[in-house]
């Protein structure tokens, strides 16, 4: 088949790509659009790395066909904040040492955002739950389940959403 | 409470004002924003997308290699072969060490000559204008293979007859340990267990498959930015690229986990040849199969202990024989065996010690450095069979272990221990935290288990390791550090600006450290064997200091004070007893700098230099000191599905002194994680040389579902030989978890588990055993 143009809005900016059917979400943000932010760390949707927010859900973006995200709305996590306007979340993951080599930080960070968008509050076990689907391999989770705890205080306080 | 906490030695500590405080690591905020540039996330114009053709079987003579059509593919700009090597050594050796000579018969080829010796040895390259075109040109090579005879099993390959992996015999590495009268020992006990142990490959399963791109700049030199533990290799990778070695330049990520599997050459060698061959940058990424199938692994091992006790708890006699899987290269196994010896008796004193170890190659995938470096597997074998020992006994297991923990200046298995030994400190806490034991429930059978350890920290001191840092000022009062140190993400790079931080008064958010490049930074040395903050947080600590006197002379001019009774914070130089009489840093350091005073310094911190130790009897110094803790687990054992649930989790180490609380804080949590993988699901499956486990889905690590919310316990006896009393616990925070889960199931269910990982299978195929053995009433 030959590509097609297709439209993302990521991060706010809309991008025309022409791409063939075959090209992931992930590899159209990392390869043609050049938000190499999303992490690939297996292409199979087993580890969550490269995960971002499609029209509001947490989407394994290696799992979609980027002609499937066709004319929908991205967000990836520079697109959450960045080292000058970081978000909530961003601030807590840095503060509780829940990145540590930082490599699963953007997927881990999303799913975050994700769970905190749908459910404010959520306890322990939801949070466990929320990104079960997200591998770290250094941290153990402890600091990031704390990061988000700690976001979600901040952001009930009236941080920026 | 059954365990109470031991009461600690006093232990002077000085307060300190940056050093000793969680702050929020120097690279916190740029990970967690996107914005750190690891290895594939950088590309230039003009790319070209690299390839690696391996071998499909595990022994096998290559009959024919045509890679005629791949090279006329349209896209296509390069294939390599062996054939092509202008030097064809891949060294294995010990990397990143100067001036020592390598170790004969451990080289590779680059790309397999005419032999292939596992599922995964490289055979070809291909840089194509897409990777597209690099896959569809993998698919156009031929080979046709002769089978050769392959040999899976290690205790198989050390037999008379074994085919042979690599000439002269597959014996790699072996050691022996020869210490008193063990025949004498054994007369003298009153019980003698006996217990073999085993356990498997693993994969250290970073997030971040290996990456790098390389290309050849206008000077003729080969730069390569790469994901890498080692620097160092630049003069290996020099060899077989046939370069000098100031022609190649590495220029260092931040690595997106290492864990020892970035630790030996990975890409780099592949895209330098490429960028040679076609002067153009060469990008190589690994997808996550093509990780597992080709770096290395966690070794294998077949540990017996026969252990002479007295009835009232003594050891007094031990024969230990370990064999260890290498794998079809050498690698670093015959330095990952001796890590495993000089712990092989666990953290006790045994005055008659026998220990025979071997390193043996088979046709699996080879194994190297991974987190722990053979003491993970040592102390399995050992912590497991000393809960053992105390069931035999009927002895309390922690009470047992007591009557022989290590203390300060006894001999180990090879060398006195010199710094605190704080086993019954740390046990004692971990027990006293994990708490009362939960009520079985139903076919839900509950238990505790523990295990201490002790871990080096440095390298074998023979290698004469060194580091060194420069440590400079700017005019405004911004600190520059330049390091060679790369950072896997343990906080390696976070920890050495703090210390600049400390004794330079400057605050943390002033000081850049720029890092991890073999030309521009001076080498650190290798980011291994929990040496960082050891080797570099001393250097960076004596080029800081270095300039504090610089400094602290230059003012006492003007506070006309001695410099004794100066102190250095908030970018100020002050008295000490009248902080207000001060002089700010910028208008020190204008003065500094118009006077000529040099405002940078160079320092090389050396760790203690010994000889090389005998393989036949290893006894004598090896490590510059070691590490002492405990982990405490409570686990729930379904008895109807098998299933093993980490109800709690307890980690207490002696850190020496904590640099940053945070840091290391999450260092030991995820080396607890690490390690409660290791225990329960982690399992590289090979059969006939082939990985049976290629992707996440298969090869399984731990959720966040998966490990219990853990409580660590930090101690600080002060008394490392890092900075500021500092010891190593990187790697030593993945060690006691296994054996302290092996454990905790044990006690559950009545079973002794000495084989990891411990599946639900093999719980049930125990419990099965037990109903054998005592037949229903």
């Amino acid at each position: 088949m030959e590509p097609k143009v297709i439209t993302l809005t990521v991060n706010g900016r809309k991008h025309q790509v022409a791409l063939p059917p075959n090209i992931t979400l992930l590899r159209a943000l990392r390869e043609y659009l050049h938000y190499t932010d999303v992490k690939n760390g297996c292409e199979k949707g087993d580890c969550g790395a490269c995960t971002v927010i499609l029209n509001g859900k947490a989407v394994n973006s290696c799992l979609v066909l980027a002609w499937q995200a066709d004319g929908g709305e991205i967000l990836t996590v520079s697109g959450l904040g960045t080292t000058s306007t970081p978000h909530p979340i961003q601030e807590a993951f840095a503060d509780t040492g829940a990145a540590q080599c930082g490599f699963c930080t953007p997927g881990m960070v999303m799913s975050a955002k994700a769970l905190l968008d749908e459910n404010p509050h959520p306890t322990e076990e939801e949070i466990r739950e929320a990104i079960s689907g997200n591998l770290c391999r250094c941290t153990g989770y402890g600091a990031i389940v704390e990061a988000i705890q700690i976001a979600a205080e901040r952001l009930a306080e009236g941080g920026q959403k | 409470m059954r365990y109470k906490a031991k009461p600690l030695p006093p232990v002077n500590l000085p307060e300190l004002r940056v050093v000793g405080k969680p702050l929020r690591r120097v690279d916190a905020l740029g990970k967690s924003v996107g914005a750190t540039v690891y290895a594939d996330d950088f590309s230039l114009p003009g790319m070209l997308y690299a390839k690696v053709f391996r071998s499909t079987v595990p022994s096998a003579r290559i009959k024919r290699l045509d890679v005629s059509k791949a090279r006329a593919l349209p896209g296509v700009a390069c294939v390599i072969t062996h054939a092509e090597l202008p030097q064809a050594v891949l060294v294995t050796d010990i990397p990143g060490q100067t001036g020592q000579k390598r170790r004969a018969g451990s080289d590779a080829h680059v790309l397999a000559k005419d032999v292939v010796r596992f599922v995964g040895d490289p055979i070809a390259l291909v840089a194509a204008e897409t990777l597209e075109i690099a896959e569809k040109a993998l698919k156009l090579i031929e080979v046709e293979y002769e089978p050769l005879p392959a040999v899976f099993d290690p205790l198989e390959a050390m037999k008379p007859g074994a085919p042979i992996v690599t000439p002269p015999d597959n014996i790699v590495s072996k050691y022996k340990v020869r210490r008193g009268n063990v025949q004498a020992g054994f007369e003298a006990a009153d019980l003698i267990v006996e217990n073999t142990f085993t356990v498997q490959f693993v994969d250290h399963a970073y997030l971040e498959p290996e990456s790098g791109v390389a290309w050849v700049d206008d000077r003729g030199v080969v730069n390569i930015r790469v994901c890498t533990q080692v620097v160092e290799h630049f003069r290996s990778i020099a060899l077989a690229l046939g370069l000098p070695h100031n022609k190649v330049h590495i220029q260092g990520t931040m690595i997106g986990g290492g864990f020892g599997g970035k630790e030996d050459i990975t890409v780099e060698i592949f895209i330098g040849l490429l960028a040679l061959a076609t002067r153009r940058p060469v990008k190589l990424t690994y997808t996550r199969e093509e990780s597992i199938m080709a770096h290395a692994k966690r070794h294998p091992y077949i540990i017996t202990h026969r252990t002479g006790v007295t009835r009232d708890g003594r050891i007094t006699a031990a024969e230990i024989k370990l064999v260890a899987d290498s794998g079809a290269y050498v690698y670093l196994s015959p330095y990952v065996l001796l890590y495993s010896v000089g712990v092989a008796t666990g953290p006790y004193r045994v005055d008659n010690l026998s220990v025979d170890a071997y390193a043996v190659a088979t046709n699996q995938v080879f194994t190297s450095a991974f987190r722990g470096f053979g003491a993970p597997q040592a102390i399995f074998a050992a912590e497991c069979q000393m809960d053992d020992i105390a069931q035999k006994l009927g002895m309390d297991p922690f009470e047992f272990r007591c009557r022989n923990y290590l203390k300060t200046g006894d001999w180990g298995v090879n060398q006195q221990i010199k710094t605190a030994a704080w086993l019954e400190e740390t046990a004692s806490r971990a027990l006293e935290a994990l708490g009362e034991k939960t009520p079985d429930h139903g076919h839900i059978k509950v238990g505790q288990g523990f295990a201490s350890y002790m871990q080096s920290y440095g390298r074998m001191m023979y290698l004469h390791d060194t580091s060194q840092a420069w440590v400079g000022l700017e005019l405004d009062g911004t600190v520059v550090i330049r390091s060679g140190i790369p950072d896997l993400g343990g906080g390696q790079v976070s920890a050495v600006c703090q210390i600049a931080s400390e004794l330079l008064g400057v605050p943390l958010d002033k000081v850049q450290i720029y890092h991890t490049d073999s030309a521009l930074t001076p080498l650190a040395g290798t980011t291994t064997a929990t040496r960082q903050l050891y080797m570099s947080g001393n250097a960076v600590y004596q080029a800081a200091s270095n300039l504090r006197k610089v400094l602290l002379d230059r003012a006492s001019k003007d506070l006309e004070e001695d410099p004794a009774n100066l102190d250095m914070a908030d970018s100020k130089v002050f008295v000490k007893n009248n902080p207000e009489h001060f002089i700010p840093l910028p208008e020190l350091l204008a003065k500094c700098a118009s006077e000529g005073i040099h405002l940078s310094n160079l320092a090389i911190f050396r760790a203690p230099f010994t000889s090389p130790i005998d393989p036949e009897n290893v006894q004598g110094d090896i490590w510059p000191d070691f590490t002492f803790g405990a982990m405490a687990v409570e686990v729930a054992v379904d008895t109807e599905t098998g299933e093993v649930t980490i109800l709690k989790c307890v980690a207490c180490h002696d850190v020496g002194r904590a640099v940053n609380p945070a840091a290391v804080k999450g260092q030991i949590e995820g080396g607890a994680a690490q390690g409660i993988g290791y225990a329960l699901m982690e399992d590289c499956i090979v059969k006939e040389g082939r990985i049976q486990t290629p992707t996440l889905s298969e090869y399984l690590i731990p959720t966040a579902v998966d490990v219990p919310k853990m409580k660590v316990i930090i101690l600080e006896s002060g008394t490392g030989v890092g900075p500021f009393g500092a010891k190593g616990v990187g790697e030593p925070s993945l060690t006691p978890a296994a054996p302290a889960v092996a454990n905790a199931v044990s006690n559950a269910i009545g079973v002794r588990m000495k084989s990891l990982p411990i599946t639900p299978e093999k719980v049930l195929a125990a419990l099965e055993s037990l109903k054998q053995k005592e037949p229903m009433a």
